[in-house]
């Protein structure tokens, strides 16, 4: 395998619910509990603050880029507490929205790995704390599976 | 997901860069100076040494001077690390997209039901009123 390092990573999903639902499955704090942090706040605007906390005392600080409904939502974060979030001291997560004959395409991009540096073990260590969360996130979706399965047309 | 398939969903999220390009040569080449590859690269021998700097400071490569040349070369330690590292949070990526997709579908299946159910009182009641206006006759 030739390994290499991306600059950023991209994904996207197709969704069967309308681009509203999804909207605010991605950007409102209750929900956000549900897929990604166990506590969320956000100021829901461009320039706002926000804060995703994973427990442990595992916290990250979001600075909001965009915040476009229905369309575009992106933050900063992984900045250190306290300081304004820089291309050089942050990863950029966009989210984009597109409708689909009623179904909704959702991107994620997560930009900014070129500016880590890889020989820091404290940042490396830093980003891969985002794990935690990882973890957190598995045991909800595990609770969470079987409720929306059911709710599934099948 | 399993590790393999994390490393592919990965090479399928590189993106093609110069940055790209310089790390494959120096993984092809092991040590090389600049002036190197920038004769099988379609940039000048300064924009090699960016990103040779870029890379650098991101503790991928390594430099070491012999003599009056500066050779290159691939950290495998930290490159090994940044990879794993891609891996795991491009694996996170997809299970919070996954997650999301089973969050909306939910919502919006339970939005198709809530609507059919108001469409099917609306024509219950439309019924009950056709009922109690029409006579007998034109009733079912």
């Amino acid at each position: 395998m030739c390994a290499v390092i991306p600059s950023q990573i991209e994904r996207e999903i197709l969704i069967e619910a309308p681009i509203d639902v999804v909207w605010r499955v991605v950007t409102e704090p209750d929900q956000i509990k549900q897929w990604f942090s166990e506590e969320a706040e956000l100021d829901p605007r461009e320039g706002g603050n926000g804060r995703l906390a994973f427990g442990e005392g595992q916290t990250f600080y979001l600075q909001i880029e965009a915040f476009e409904a229905p369309r575009r939502f992106a933050f900063r974060w992984v900045h250190p507490e306290g300081t304004k979030a820089r291309p050089d001291n942050s990863m950029l997560v966009e989210f984009t929205l597109q409708p689909e004959a009623g179904n909704t395409r959702l991107r994620v991009v997560e930009s900014g790995f070129d500016k880590i540096d890889w020989a820091d073990e404290k940042k490396v260590k830093y980003l891969a704390d985002h794990s935690r969360g990882w973890e957190f996130f598995l045991g909800r979706l595990r609770d969470f599976a079987p409720r929306a399965g059911a709710a599934r047309p099948q | 997901m399993s590790p393999a398939s994390s490393e592919e969903a990965l090479l399928e999220a590189v993106a093609d860069t110069s940055r790209r390009r310089v790390l494959d040569l120096l993984l092809a080449h092991g040590k090389v100076t600049p002036t190197a590859l920038a004769a099988e690269l379609p940039f000048t021998r300064q924009a090699v040494t960016k990103h040779l700097a870029v890379l650098d400071r991101a503790g991928l490569v390594e430099s070491t001077r012999q003599g009056r040349e500066v050779r290159y070369s691939i950290r495998p330690e930290h490159l090994d690390i940044a990879v794993r590292a891609m891996a795991e949070i491009a694996a996170r990526w997809d299970a919070r997209l996954e997650a999301i997709k089973r969050m909306a579908e939910s919502e919006a299946t339970a939005r198709r039901s809530d609507e059919y159910a108001a469409v099917v009182r609306a024509a219950a009641s439309g019924r009950r009123r056709r009922a109690a206006s029409l006579p007998a006759a034109h009733n079912r």
